[in-house]
C-alpha cells in the first residue's frame, strides 16, 4: 500500500492556476500526474481543464499539453500516440483528460473509436456530473433529480453508465476513483501507466459552484459519495472486477452504506427533490449495487 | 518512371513517397481507393508509417493534429461530407499552425446523395486558413502533393494544405504520369523538422485560453503567412520545373494569355477541358486564353489583375455560394472589378465539355452569362 507520504513531491499542476477555490480537477490531475511523472503528454478538450491552465502566455501545466476541440480528446490521443510510436518513444505516457461532457456525450464516438483501435493511452474522465465550464448544464452523467441550468426542476432521467460502455470494449484496464482517496487514485494511475493498450479511468469530482456546496467541502463530498455508495470505486482488469475501499463492503454486503441523504443534503443542486425523488434515487442505487454484486460474482 | 494510373492511385503513391510518419483517414466515395492503397502500402511494409483507422473524418483530422503536434509529417484524404464533418478541426489545424497535407476529392453535397464532382465541399472551407490547390491532371496531383509538403512546412508558411481534384473525372480516370525515383523526391523533400512540438523535455502548453490582447495577432500572423505563401508556391514551382521539368505557373497557369482579348478563368477538370476549347477557338481566329486558377488560397489577386488589364474575363465556377454567386467570381471581381462574365456550371457532376466552354464563350460575346445549362445554354 502506498501512503500519502510516498507520493512524489514533484508538482505538474502548478500553483496560481485559474481553477476555482476547492476545484476537484486540480486535486485529481495533481495526483494523477504525480503517478505518471514528467514523461507524459496530455491532451485536453474544451472543459474547465482548459480554463484552469490559465491564460496564454502563461500555463499551470508542467507537462506538454495540447488543447483540442471538445469532442476530439481521444482521437487526438491516437495521433499523439502514433507519432510517438513512429519516433520510437513508446516510453512516454499519453493522457487524455476530459470532463464528463467530453466523454459521456460529445466525445463518446471518438472515445469508443480510440478504445476499439487499441490506442495505447490513459483516458481519464473526471466526472463532475455536468458541464461546469459553460455554467452547469446537464450531461449524460448528471444524476436523477439534480438541478442544473438546463434542468431547473431537477433532471428527469437517470445517468448513463459510461464505464460499462467502456468495459464492453474489452480493454485491459478500467478503474474508477475518488479524489478523497488519493493513494487509491495514485495506485490506479501507476498501474494504468504500466499496462499497454487503452486504459480508462473515471474520477468523481465534486464541483463546489456546480453542485452548490461550500468550497471547503470538496474532499468531504467526494468521500461521502463513496461512503453512501453513490459512487463506486473499482478496477476491472483481465475480466475481473474488484471493488476498493468502502465500495468493497457496500457491494459484498459487509458494510452498511451511509444514508445517501447525508450526501444529497449537503448539495444545493438536490435542494428541491421530493420524497418520491429520494425514493427513486435510493431505488436506483440499490439496483446499481445489486447489478455490481452479481457482476463481481460472475468472474 | 512513366505509369498510367488513376489520380487516386497516383495520390496514394505521392503520399507514400513523401514519407509521412502518420496517416489517418476514413473512407468516403470517391476518395476510398486512396485509403485502401495506403493501408496496403503500410501493411506490406512498403511504407513505414502508422496508419490510424479512425471512426470518422472528425477524428481523422483530430488525430492528424495530435500526430503533427508531436513532431511528425502526416497525411489524410477525404471528400465532400467527410470534409464537412472535419470543418471544426480544419480551423483547429490551421490555427495550431500545423503543416498537415490533405487530399480532398471534390464531390457534391447531399441531399440527395450525389457522388459526382462539385467544388462546394472545399469552397465551404475557404476561410479555415488552409491553402487550397486545384489540380487538372493526374501528373499535377502527384507533383502538387510533394510540393505541398514543402510549401506547408516552409518556415514562412506553417499552414496546412488541401489539394483538390474532381471526383471520378480525375479520381477514377487513368492518365499517364511520370514518377521520379524516390531518391529524387527525398532530396526535393527532406525529412520534416517541426517549428514546434509536444516534447517532454521542453514542455509547452499549446492552445489554452487566449485573451483579446493576443488573438488578433494570431490571426494576423496567419494572414501574413498566407500572403508569403504566394512567393513560396511560385519558388517551389520553379524549383520543381528545374528539377523535374514541369511547371504549373505557380498560382495561375496561363495558356495563350499574352495576346488574348478574352481569358477564360477556370480550375480543376473544367480548367483542363478549357485548354481544348482555347485551342479550337484559336483555330477559328479568336484571341482567347486560359487562366487556370491552381491556387484559391492564398488568392492570386495580383496575377488575375494583370491578366485582366488587357482582356475580358469569363469565369466558370463549379460551386455556388447560394444567395450570392460563384465563389471564384466574387473574389475575381474583388480583384479586377465587376466587368466580367460569370458562369455556374457542372454542379453535381453535370458534364462540362470543351464544347460547352466554347458555348459559354459565345454566350459571353452575346453579353450573356449565368447558370449554364439551366438559365442559359
Ligand atoms: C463543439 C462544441 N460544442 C460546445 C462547446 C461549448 N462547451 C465548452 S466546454 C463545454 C462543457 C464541458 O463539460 P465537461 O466535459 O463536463 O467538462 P467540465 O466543464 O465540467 O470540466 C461545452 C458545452 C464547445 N467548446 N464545442
Ligand atoms: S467550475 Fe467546478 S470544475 Fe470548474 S474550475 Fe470551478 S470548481 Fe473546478
Amino acid at each position: 500500500m502506498v501512503s500519502i507520504k510516498d507520493l512524489p513531491e514533484n508538482e505538474y499542476v502548478l500553483e496560481g492556476n485559474a481553477a476555482c477555490p476547492g476545484c476537484p480537477i486540480t486535486i485529481a490531475l495533481r495526483t494523477m500526474l504525480k503517478a505518471l511523472g514528467k514523461d507524459t503528454i496530455i491532451t485536453v478538450p474544451a472543459s474547465c481543464s482548459a480554463v484552469i491552465q490559465s491564460l496564454y502566455p502563461k500555463t499551470s501545466f508542467a507537462v506538454p499539453t495540447l488543447n483540442i476541440a471538445f469532442e476530439a480528446a481521444a482521437a487526438s490521443a491516437s495521433g499523439i500516440e502514433a507519432a510517438l510510436h513512429a519516433q520510437g518513444k513508446d516510453d512516454i505516457t499519453v493522457l487524455a483528460w476530459a470532463g464528463d461532457g467530453g466523454s459521456y456525450d460529445i466525445g463518446l464516438q471518438a472515445l469508443s473509436g480510440a478504445l476499439e483501435r487499441g490506442t495505447n493511452f490513459i483516458y481519464v474522465c473526471y466526472n463532475n456530473q455536468m458541464y461546469s465550464n459553460t455554467g452547469v448544464q446537464r450531461s449524460g452523467a448528471t444524476p436523477y433529480g439534480a438541478w442544473t441550468t438546463t434542468t431547473w426542476t431537477g433532471k428527469k432521467e437517470k445517468q448513463k453508465n459510461l464505464a460499462e460502455i467502456v468495459m464492453a470494449h474489452d480493454i485491459p484496464y478500467v478503474a474508477t476513483a475518488s479524489i478523497a482517496y488519493p493513494t487509491d487514485l495514485y495506485r490506479k494511475a501507476k498501474k494504468a501507466k504500466e499496462i499497454k493498450g487503452p486504459k480508462y479511468m473515471e474520477i468523481i469530482a465534486p464541483c463546489p459552484p456546480g453542485w452548490r456546496f461550500d468550497m471547503s467541502k470538496t474532499v468531504e463530498m467526494a468521500r461521502l459519495a463513496v461512503e453512501t455508495g453513490a459512487w463506486l470505486m473499482y478496477e476491472f482488469e483481465n475480466g475481473k472486477l474488484t471493488f476498493n475501499g468502502p465500495s468493497k463492503g457496500i457491494i459484498d454486503g459487509s458494510r452498511e452504506p451511509k444514508p445517501v441523504e447525508d450526501w444529497l443534503r449537503m448539495q444545493g443542486r438536490f435542494k428541491n427533490i421530493t420524497d418520491d425523488d429520494l425514493k427513486e434515487i435510493k431505488k436506483e442505487l440499490k439496483e446499481r449495487w445489486e447489478f455490481y454484486r452479481k457482476k463481481s460474482q460472475l468472474f | 518512371m512513366k505509369i498510367i494510373d488513376t489520380a487516386n492511385n497516383i495520390a496514394a503513391l505521392a503520399a507514400k513517397m513523401a514519407r509521412p510518419k502518420v496517416i489517418s483517414a476514413y473512407p468516403i466515395t470517391p476518395q476510398t481507393t486512396i485509403v485502401e492503397k495506403l493501408a496496403q502500402y503500410v501493411e506490406s511494409g512498403e511504407l513505414k508509417s502508422e496508419f490510424i483507422r479512425v471512426e470518422s473524418e472528425h477524428s481523422a483530422m483530430a488525430s492528424c493534429i495530435g500526430a503533427e503536434a508531436t513532431g511528425v509529417r502526416t497525411f489524410t484524404a477525404t471528400s465532400s461530407h467527410g470534409l464537412l464533418l472535419m470543418h471544426e478541426m480544419l480551423h483547429w489545424a490551421a490555427l495550431a499552425r500545423l503543416p498537415i497535407v490533405m487530399v480532398n476529392i471534390n464531390r457534391a453535397i447531399g441531399p440527395g446523395w450525389s457522388i459526382w464532382s462539385d467544388c462546394n465541399d472545399s469552397i465551404a472551407q475557404r476561410d479555415t486558413g488552409w491553402l487550397q490547390f486545384y489540380c487538372s491532371s493526374n501528373q499535377e496531383v502527384f507533383d502538387t502533393i510533394i510540393q505541398a509538403y514543402r510549401v506547408a512546412e516552409h518556415k514562412d508558411v506553417q499552414l496546412p494544405v488541401m489539394i483538390n481534384y474532381d471526383g471520378f473525372i480525375l479520381s477514377h480516370t487513368s492518365m499517364p504520369a511520370d514518377i521520379p525515383p524516390q531518391e529524387e523526391i527525398d532530396s526535393f523533400l527532406p525529412p520534416y523538422s517541426p517549428e514546434w512540438k509536444l516534447d517532454v523535455d521542453k514542455p509547452i502548453t499549446h492552445g489554452n485560453i487566449i485573451g483579446p490582447e493576443y488573438y488578433m495577432e494570431v490571426r494576423y500572423d496567419m494572414q501574413l503567412s498566407q500572403m508569403k505563401a504566394k512567393n513560396v508556391i511560385k519558388d517551389i514551382d520553379k524549383e520543381w520545373h528545374k528539377t523535374f521539368g514541369r511547371s504549373y505557373g505557380g498560382l495561375v497557369e496561363e495558356y495563350m494569355c499574352d495576346d488574348a482579348d478574352t481569358v477564360i478563368v477556370a480550375s480543376g477538370a473544367i480548367g483542363a477541358e478549357a485548354h481544348a476549347s482555347v485551342d479550337e477557338l484559336r483555330k477559328k481566329g479568336k484571341k482567347v486564353g486560359l487562366a487556370r486558377l491552381r491556387v484559391f488560397r492564398p488568392f492570386p489577386r495580383e496575377e488575375l489583375k494583370k491578366i485582366a488589364e488587357n482582356s475580358e474575363l469569363i469565369v466558370i465556377d463549379r460551386n455556388i455560394s447560394v444567395g450570392m454567386e460563384g465563389a471564384m467570381a466574387t473574389e475575381i471581381k474583388a480583384a479586377v472589378g465587376n466587368d466580367i462574365k460569370q458562369f455556374i456550371a457542372g454542379l453535381g457532376g453535370r458534364d462540362v465539355t470543351h464544347k460547352d466552354i466554347i458555348r459559354m464563350y459565345e454566350l459571353a460575346k452575346e453579353n450573356k452569362d449565368g447558370w449554364y445549362s439551366v438559365e442559359v445554354e
